[in-house]
């Protein structure tokens, strides 16, 4: 994409796509620390390094728009505006959080307000529940739109082949995004993948299928408004491969190396989306560094407050909990 | 009041609830111009049209999926599994989204579907046409698993079970779908979810089961009360969340107990109950709890008549409750 076509964007929207990038990024180092300091117990899957792709889908969407997110998913829950303080709560199982607590970062995410009705663990199993969404909005004769993020470990289950038969077979309103960040956990995509690409896989069931380098948040947005657009006029779903990659372990257990080549790390990490973005606005005169350092100093202090008010704030009661298996408990 | 067989019930129950409320979309394998393997859902396709009868392909993943992401998109949908035995394809759909949604999402989000599936034997279906998996989805909270045994009451299930807030998983015993027809109420007629029903009162021993297996739990306590052995018959209708007061009564009446279902005996439905009872009741128990299954093995194509309990075995097993 060439600088031309960037500034046709406006300046606002550019300033929030940076700022939400910025808040994940501080967001997740924070909670990168409260892990190592044995605040957060349990699986906590970091989304540094993935930003540009949570805003660039994220941004192009409406308000009524559905997302289902997964367990790597404090990122999509931030980009689409759930408060920093509910993620957060939701990581340290306290009830201020998006799901009291009960679900913890792997659900974090879920909110009924911002329409993420699922963040799962269960790798693929969120394709064909977007479908179904999908399907009640074609039932409804709304115009929104399905999105639903993935791994590039969830392109080999069956839960996949069956949601992008269906959806394509019925011609469904759903954006499959792929953040194909290259492993599944330790294990290379490269070395359990049949066939050409991800998106050539998706494209054999005749919906378009795009690729878009996760780390440029400008590609990633525009190619959704792209897929979107199609989607909406009624062609069917759509599917977008974002090739990214994780800075970080697969959880903040993991360092992420040994199973990763030096050389690999180092080239993505050039490749990071903050530094791309506010690089790219500097030269366009969208930017100064004094303006990228006051975001900074702004998210962090907002950080500061939420963590203190976090750590402080109960858990849900106990006696409470049975109340939530059953809408009316039996 | 119209005298129907259960097919023809839950096909009448189908019916009402999709004419009462377009939110209720029925979906599955061949459900809509074959009206379903078992002719269920007959005649809905004409009457609702393709938005509302949809014939999905061959994926249960896809079906259970799809329904729980319309479910949460405001519809109340009724999948169909076409046969008990087809359910694992979309076992970890149920298990790990739908049963969990609600409590996962701190209540923000419920899943009001209805998972119908033929279950039991029978039919000489063989191993997979045949199986009763209800156990593997009792174990699972926040689902609730339903079993009606009357045409009366899989017509007032089915309508609870479809104006549920929570997800349902309604098994219907395939091989009573057509056997006998009953007086089953006209319009809006509801059974409660978790409330047992005596199929037959006693005093003596207590046979408690549910689905098919009611109707040969009844001609055994027939049997035995030429005998001179009054049984009562508890038919517990729904096993999540299932009604542990009938039990208790029943139990506290009685004093002697015999357990029928048609699945394995090892960690079936019955083994629940008999512990319930033993937690419960231990000193209103006047002899062993008696199971009477499924044995531990495949469902067997060629000795399904061993395989299930019969009369005869249940009145074998009321006649050693009542003489211990």
């Amino acid at each position: 994409m060439n600088s031309h076509q960037q500034l046709l964007i406006s300046r606002d929207k550019l300033l929030t796509m940076l700022r939400k990038m910025i808040e994940i990024r501080m967001f997740e180092e924070r909670v990168e620390k409260l892990y190592r300091e044995g605040r957060i117990q349990g699986p906590t899957h970091l989304y540094i390094g993935q930003e540009g792709v949570a805003v660039g889908v994220v941004e192009a969407l409406e308000k009524d728009d559905v997302v289902i997110s997964t367990y790597r998913g404090h990122g999509h829950g931030i980009a689409r505006g759930v408060p920093m303080k509910a993620v957060l709560g939701e990581i340290l199982g306290k009830s201020v959080g998006t799901c009291k607590g009960l679900g913890g970062s792997m659900h974090a995410p879920i909110s009924a307000e911002h329409n993420i009705p699922l963040a799962t663990a269960i790798v693929g199993s969120g394709l064909p529940i977007a479908v179904g969404v999908a399907l009640g909005f074609k039932y409804r004769e709304s115009r929104n739109v399905a999105v639903t993020f993935f791994g590039d470990g969830a392109v080999n289950t069956g839960a996949f082949h069956e949601a992008l038969n269906l959806a394509a077979a019925w011609k469904l309103p759903v954006l499959f995004v792929c953040e194909n960040n290259l492993y599944a956990m330790t294990t290379p995509i490269k070395s359990v993948f049949a066939g050409e690409s991800i998106a050539g896989r998706a494209a054999c069931y005749g919906m378009p299928a795009y690729t878009a380098l996760g780390s440029d948040v400008l590609e990633v947005y525009e190619t959704t408004l792209k897929a979107l657009e199609k989607i909406r006029a009624g062609g069917g779903p759509a599917f977008i491969e974002c090739r990214t990659y994780r800075f970080k372990g697969h959880g903040a257990y993991d360092l992420g190396t040994g199973y990763r080549p030096k050389v690999e790390i180092e080239e993505w990490l050039k490749r990071d989306p903050i530094k791309s973005l506010a690089e790219k606005m500097k030269s366009a005169g969208l930017l100064r560094d004094e303006e990228w350092k006051m975001i900074e100093d702004d998210v962090s202090k907002q950080l500061e407050a939420i963590v203190n008010e976090v750590l402080n704030s109960p858990v849900y009661g106990y006696e409470e909990l049975a109340s939530l298996v059953y809408s009316n408990p039996v | 009041m119209a005298l129907l067989n259960m097919a023809q019930a839950i096909n009448q129950a189908l019916r009402y609830e999709m004419s009462r409320d377009e939110r209720v979309v029925v979906l599955g394998e061949d459900v809509g111009r074959r009206g379903g393997v078992f002719l269920i859902t007959e005649g809905l396709l004409e009457e609702f049209g393709p938005e509302r009868v949809i014939d999905t392909p061959l994926a249960e993943a896809a079906i259970i999926g799809v329904a729980a992401g319309m479910a949460m998109n405001g519809l109340r949908p009724v999948a169909e599994i076409q046969f008990a035995d087809f359910i694992f394809g979309g076992f970890d759909q149920i298990v790990s989204n739908v049963a969990k949604m609600r409590y996962r999402t701190g209540g923000q989000f419920s899943v009001p579907m209805v998972i119908r599936a033929p279950c039991g034997g029978g039919v000489k279906g063989g191993q997979f046409h045949s199986q009763s998996p209800e156990a593997y989805f009792v174990h699972t909270p926040g689902l609730k698993v339903v079993i009606p045994s009357t045409p009366s009451d899989a017509k007032g299930l089915l309508i609870s079970s479809i104006r549920d807030e929570d997800p349902v998983i309604f098994f219907e015993p395939k091989r009573i779908y057509r056997t006998f027809k009953e007086d089953v109420p006209d319009g809006d007629y509801t059974v409660p979810l978790g409330v047992a029903r005596t199929a037959r009162p006693g005093s003596d021993v207590s046979v408690i089961t549910y689905g098919a297996t009611v109707h040969d739990a009844l001609a055994a306590a027939e049997k035995a009360a030429g005998e001179g052995v009054d049984v009562e018959v508890v038919d517990l209708r729904t096993l999540l969340p299932y009604d542990r007061e009938a039990i208790s009564k029943t139990v506290q009446n009685t004093g002697r107990v015999v357990i029928v279902h048609e699945a394995p005996k090892i960690c079936g439905f019955g083994a629940e109950i008999a512990a319930y009872i033993a937690e419960r009741e231990l000193l209103s128990l006047e002899a062993p709890i008696i199971r009477v299954t499924g044995y531990d093995t495949p469902f067997p194509y060629a000795y399904e008549n061993l395989y299930l309990p019969n009369e005869r075995r249940i009145l074998d097993a009321i006649r050693k409750a009542a003489s211990f």
